[in-house]
């Protein structure tokens, strides 16, 4: 099998924010884009390494983001503590089926699955696969795209705490899990960064 | 030295020879069938610019306005965005305050104002002050702009609020709701392409 013509094979490097392609300098000097001055690499630098670590903090700290409340209601009925989970099940008893079922997609299945897709990634780069590479490139595309949605339930927070936290019958706080929750989104977003999807492709140029 | 008639794909690395795309046309990688470049007409940025300015204004009467009022036994409230981020931080939710501050306001202005100036001195045929590090800023800020979300956010929170309250949408609530849409707009209408090529000629 012919070796596929990539950048990196030819000696040029691919400017990640003008997408200008330019001559790789001779090794061991920093190359800059020469139409915009970003720094250029060949791959993301350490992108492993800094996947492995921002995903092992988000699965770490997914633990408290769904076992802390995320919202504390106070009323005259006494304190409720609401996790994601409870979030989702209150949607659901009270009848509004399509906003608990979106909910839960959001903030359990998509953070849930982008995790589990970075590791797959992350993890089949690491042993050298070349199965499915199409459709691994694909999968990061969709996360590196649907991660953001789980921003969801933090902004159903905030909107609930500014507008109930005054009146007189009820207040809503945020609660510790809450910034758990806001972390795990963040990091996920940081790891899903540091992935070089490269990397699928790089390894059945080395070997074939 | 270069070779702009080369575009590597940033998904797989394979390069591909650049060529003229029909009106409405966009390249993908033959391997990995990421998107490479789309076609942009001329005046693509004279668009951006206008979406851009649209998207400014709507950004002002977005956090101006209150989003949504509750009224529950004769007692009103309402929240603008900003005051729902200051409610947080008094709660002690700093954190969170900071996150939402960063994702609906400060990402989504900074991209705003930094693509119209960047268009608008372009199209002064002037190199314009710092085009060239706000290009690379708006680059890096973009996934964390959430207005989006954040939309949605709002409409599950009405829900849950119809429960116990009567719901008010506010002004805001409309704003973000063309916001969004006029983002998205300029987004895609902006051609970065071109805005580069200009620049490196103005140089
Ligand atoms: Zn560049
Ligand atoms: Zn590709």
């Amino acid at each position: 099998m012919s070796m596929a013509p990539t950048a990196a094979r030819s000696g040029l490097l691919a400017c990640e924010v003008c997408r200008l392609v330019s001559h790789a300098p001779p090794p061991g000097s920093d190359a800059y884009c020469p139409r915009c001055g970003a720094m250029l690499h060949t791959r993301k630098p350490a992108s492993l390494a800094r996947t492995w670590a921002f995903l092992i903090a988000a699965i770490i700290l997914y633990v408290p983001a769904n076992t802390l409340p995320i919202m504390d209601t106070s009323s005259l009925f006494g304190t409720q503590s609401d996790t994601i989970l409870s979030g989702v099940a209150f949607l659901w008893t009270s009848g509004s089926f399509v906003l608990a079922s979106l909910v839960f997609f959001a903030s359990v299945m998509v953070p849930l699955a982008k995790m589990i897709a970075l590791a797959v990634l992350a993890g089949s780069v690491q042993m050298r696969s070349v199965r499915h590479q199409r459709t691994r490139t694909r999968l990061y595309r969709i996360i590196e795209f649907a991660g953001r949605w789980s921003m969801l339930d933090i902004y159903v927070v905030t909107i609930l705490v500014a507008l109930v936290q005054v009146s007189t019958f009820a207040s809503i706080h945020a609660g510790p899990g809450a910034a758990a929750f806001g972390a795990v989104v963040v990091l996920t977003m940081f790891a899903a960064a540091s992935f070089d999807p490269r990397l699928i492709w790089d390894i059945q140029e080395k070997e074939s | 030295m270069s070779s702009p008639t080369f575009v590597a794909c940033l998904e797989c690395d394979l390069l591909h020879r650049q060529t003229q795309l029909p009106s409405g046309g966009e390249a993908r990688c033959t391997r990995c069938g990421a998107l490479l470049y789309r076609h942009a007409p001329p005046d693509a940025n004279e668009r951006a610019l206008a979406l851009a300015l649209t998207a400014c204004i709507l950004f002002v009467v977005a956090n101006v306005y209150p989003i949504v009022g509750l009224e529950v036994q004769g007692t009103h409230t309402s929240s603008t965005l900003f005051g729902a981020v200051e409610s947080l931080w008094d709660d002690e939710a700093r954190t969170v305050a900071v996150l939402v501050f960063f994702t609906t306001i400060f990402v989504p202005a900074a991209e705003l104002i930094g693509l119209t100036w960047v268009l608008v001195t372009l199209r002064q045929g002037a190199r314009g002050r710092g085009a060239v590090p706000i290009l690379h800023f708006i680059e890096s800020v973009k996934p964390w702009g959430m207005v989006e979300v954040f939309l949605l956010g709002v409409l599950v929170s009405l829900v849950k609020l119809a429960h116990i309250a009567t719901i008010e949408p506010g002004v805001a609530l409309f704003s973000f709701g063309a916001l969004m849409a006029f983002i998205a707009a300029a987004a895609a209408a902006f051609d970065p392409d071109a805005a580069w090529k200009q620049l490196e000629t103005i140089r």
